[in-house]
């Protein structure tokens, strides 16, 4: 699939593949290399994982440990646009992507994004500590080399493995705090690791003839909506007491409890709505994506708004 | 190289060479703030 030449754009417009043509790049080309949406959820659980620990740390090392997590997310969303580019030119949902497009060079963008991987690691590692860098390390490894190069193209399990890589932000920011990995921290990995499936596959019935012409083996494209939408049921089905966990775990309170089981049940609920619609209606995936969203948000929220009650004295 | 072609070429990298100064600028604001908190933390 991958070339070394020059090769055509979805709109037709010839795109430099290599070499040291000069292209116009702007700055918020490369903010874009970055994937600002996803670093959105990596910064939010990330800073979830940071006020969730026990102890304490100094507020700009706090600040400085979350920039190290958002800049690593960020640049390994770069190397992943720098190898994707050949399928993301293809996919309508991806091709004005700054490689894609041709906006930026290849090599441009795998330069940005090895240089900030590395100083992301390197900066967490003599600003905070050493857990939370070989955390950010394994990470950013991870989501190069296991999901982008490794699984994404083989594999119709490759969101289900690869979204280890989305799941670790909380954890690096719990390691930021206390210096190491605890059971509390591995629940809030596995809420975001289990949640992905579900979230994805949503997207991947709804998009399914992108992920086809770009070749890319979702498990709709492989396995057929039907075995997707039962698949997807069985992971919402173990976010139900995976995400009231938490609160058995001494790390929130029941009312946490009780507005995760109800968010949980409502995120079945859309899935059911999804396994009964039509194969050709795709109204209930659309809606169960966005729920999904909201979903993931909702639960650190609620963690994050039960601790600060909590320190607050309330209960 | 004519004139006119270098200055393209000059015009061209302006956002790759914006970039990377932001990031040198930030990254020297970055150590420099992180200096003095960890100086505040042994200090204090």
């Amino acid at each position: 699939m991958r070339d070394n030449a020059t090769t055509l754009s979805a709109t037709g417009a010839a795109i430099p593949d290599s070499g040291s043509i000069a292209v116009e790049s702007a700055a918020s080309d490369y903010i874009a290399l970055l994937k600002p949406r996803v670093m959105a959820l990596v910064v939010f659980t990330g800073i979830a994982g940071l006020l969730l620990a026990p102890g304490s740390i100094h507020p700009v090392i706090g600040l400085v440990a979350v920039l190290c997590i958002s800049v690593g997310a960020g640049a390994s969303g770069a190397i992943n646009m720098w190898f994707d580019r050949d399928i993301d030119r293809i996919m309508t949902r991806t091709q004005n992507r700054p490689v894609a497009a041709g906006r930026i060079l290849p090599g441009d963008a795998l330069a940005f994004g090895v240089i900030l991987s590395a100083a992301s690691v390197v900066v967490m590692g003599l600003a905070v500590n050493l857990a939370a860098a070989a955390l950010l390390a394994l990470t950013i490894g991870f989501y190069i080399f296991v999901y982008t190069m490794w699984l994404k193209r083989r594999t119709p399990q490759n969101i289900v493995i690869g979204g280890a890589a989305g799941a670790f932000p909380p954890m690096i920011g719990w390691a930021a705090v206390t210096g190491d990995v605890s059971l509390s921290s591995i629940v809030l990995f596995a809420i975001i690791f289990f949640w992905t499936p579900p979230h994805f596959w949503a997207l991947a019935l709804f998009r399914n003839s992108d992920y086809t012409a770009a070749g890319v083996p979702m498990l709709p494209v492989v396995a057929g909506s039907r075995e997707t939408r039962r698949q997807m049921f069985v992971y919402t089905l173990i976010m139900l007491p995976l995400s009231v966990a938490p609160a058995f775990l001494g790390m929130a309170s029941l009312a946490y409890g009780l507005v995760a089981a109800g968010m949980s049940l409502w995120f079945i609920r859309h899935c059911v709505l999804v396994m009964r619609a039509d194969e050709d209606d795709f109204g209930p995936a659309r809606r169960m994506f966005a729920y999904s969203i909201f979903y993931l948000f909702g639960l650190f929220a609620a963690l994050l708004a039960d601790a600060a009650v909590r320190a607050a004295g309330f209960w | 190289m004519g004139k006119n072609d270098k200055s393209e070429m000059h015009r061209s990298r302006r956002g790759k060479n914006i970039a990377l100064g932001l990031a040198l600028v930030g990254f020297c604001v970055l150590f420099y703030v992180i200096t003095i908190a960890k100086m505040g933390t042994v200090g204090g």
